[in-house]
């Protein structure tokens, strides 16, 4: 129960404590020791509100944090006068402040890397360890990463706040940025046996409403980015099957993708191509609606897609956009058409492990088996991913066996 | 005449905190020069700062010092701000904002 309070209450937990007690760190520890606290204390007698009790428990422990750091600072001082109030019973009591915290953390005086790698640790609660095998480095350095990005916080004067007017559209853009970059990180985990981390998909799209309820962010294509990750996330349970295997999107029961969520992100993609010029977003998003609106895998507008992929390439040239694009030419034109497009981008994408699935299905839909089994293998020493893995020695078993 | 005496060193010499003799040293000259000095501030360490630059009208934030060195230093503004926003805000007004590069760090404050 602890570990679901976590995952789903961190963020919110510690930017309102953020606020309250106007230091990250001490924050951060005090948020960590409370769920500590909380893993001995509820084994005899569990809280009526367990997000109440963390932040009047965190709260406390962040208190005498700063007094034993002897920083009896103004800020100590006012919240220690009303210590005594008995500890928040009501949600209401735990105050939001993530948009305020997402801000902060998407400041442009700190480095991308290291943006992404504080909005994971203090908004989604993911562990250093954890975002250090997303960005597939050592531990010692995100932690390293992580410390720098909040001292340059504090010796910069980085502020706690939504930015003014003027400059939302352009830091809502780099938020816009990070929240895509934490839904990716969530919907094909780099590293692990979670095929889906589905808390963090659902954090970036919570983070994108959130943004996306804040009155006057006039960003067009933040309705594009929460309609790319609505559709997307809509097939999460396809995508894997009871086994926890992965289950590739044409093979997928198309009745358990989620309607509801497919139905809210075409109609939102369906207002911001109509408001606007289609941005990177946008089109993404309409290539995933295009797949979202085939009944079956067979119904499927390739034509359509390909021809999406070949917009976003004009304006993203980049080999992935170029290896999906001829995946849609190799459904709508045939394997002998895309073979080529894929063969070309070998020089930037040799160490990708979906250049060489992708060559291995074309090789192997046209008939040339032996070459595919070793482009799976190749692909299968790339993957990252426990559950891609296993996918492709299956690809290679069902291959080999013929 | 005015003249305005900029120091440069290997900041990685204060990475763990200064040292009090060189302090004093300061201190000394501070005292020496009173009536000469008209001010005078250290600087936070450079990964501390932040770059602001406008082109086209809009406004490029990086983090990190100013790099370039085709560039040369060519006036300052010490200004009091309430955050990094502020200052990153009034950076992107300075008409050599438009042409160079405005390096914003925080001033150094010795309690």
């Amino acid at each position: 129960m602890i570990d679901a309070i976590y995952k789903a209450e961190w963020g919110r937990l510690l930017s309102g404590l953020i606020r309250a007690v106007g230091d990250f760190d001490v924050a951060e520890e005090a948020l960590q020791d409370a769920f500590a606290a909380a893993v001995t204390e509820w084994a005899a007698n569990a809280p009526r509100n367990p997000r109440a009790w963390l932040y009047g428990t965190a709260r406390h422990k962040a208190i005498d944090k700063l007094r034993r750091r002897a920083r009896l600072s103004a800020m100590a001082a006012a919240l220690s006068a009303d210590e005594e109030a008995p500890p928040p019973e009501e949600d209401s009591a735990v105050p939001d402040e993530r948009l305020r915290l997402i801000f902060t953390c998407c400041h442009p005086s700190l480095a991308p890397d290291a943006q992404v790698a504080l909005t994971l640790r203090t908004l989604c609660g993911l562990t250093t360890d954890e975002i250090a095998r997303a960005f597939l480095v050592p531990t010692a350095t995100m932690a390293q990463r992580l410390v720098r990005a909040k001292a340059k916080i504090r010796s910069a004067g980085i502020p706690y706040q939504v930015p003014a007017f003027e400059e939302l559209p352009a830091r809502a853009a780099m938020v816009m940025a990070v929240i895509y970059l934490v839904f990716n990180e969530g919907y094909s985990a780099a590293q692990g046996d979670a095929l889906i981390r589905r808390e963090l998909c659902a954090e970036a799209i919570r983070l994108a409403r959130i943004l996306r309820a804040l009155p006057p962010v006039p960003v067009r294509e933040l309705d594009a980015l929460l309609a790319l990750m609505l559709l997307h996330d809509a097939r999460r349970d396809a995508r894997v099957d009871p086994n926890g295997e992965m289950v590739p999107l044409g093979a997928q029961d198309r009745r358990r993708w989620d309607r509801a969520q497919i139905e809210e992100g075409i109609a939102l993609i369906e207002d911001a191509l109509r408001n606007a010029p289609a941005g990177p977003y946008a089109l993404e998003a309409a290539i995933a609606a295009v797949h979202a609106e085939a009944v079956r895998a067979g119904d499927t507008d390739w034509k359509q897609i390909a021809g999406l992929y070949e917009r976003l390439y004009e304006r993203h040239p980049s080999p992935v956009v170029a290896l999906n694009r001829a995946v849609a030419v190799s459904m709508a034109d045939g394997a002998a058409a895309a073979l080529p497009l894929v063969d070309a981008l070998e020089p930037e994408l040799d160490g990708y492990h979906l250049f060489h699935a992708t060559r291995a299905d074309l090789l192997h839909r046209l008939g040339r088996r032996e070459e595919a089994v070793s482009a799976w293998q190749r692909a299968r020493d790339l993957a990252q991913n426990d559950a891609e893995r296993r996918f492709l020695t299956r690809r290679i078993q069902g291959t080999s066996a013929i | 005449m005015q003249y305005l005496l900029l120091i440069y060193e290997n900041e990685k010499r204060f990475e763990n905190g200064f040292d009090s003799k060189e302090m004093a040293e300061y201190q000394a000259f501070g005292k020496e020069f009173a009536s000469k000095i008209e001010g005078g501030k250290a600087l936070k360490p450079t990964n501390s700062a932040t770059t602001v630059q406008v082109r086209n009208g809009k406004r490029l934030t990086t983090d990190g010092p100013f790099a370039e060195t085709k560039e040369q230093l060519g006036g300052f503004y010490l200004v009091n701000a309430k955050d990094i926003d502020e200052a990153i805000h009034m950076a992107s007004k300075i008409p050599g904002a438009r042409f160079g590069s405005v390096e914003v760090r925080p001033i150094e404050t010795f309690s």
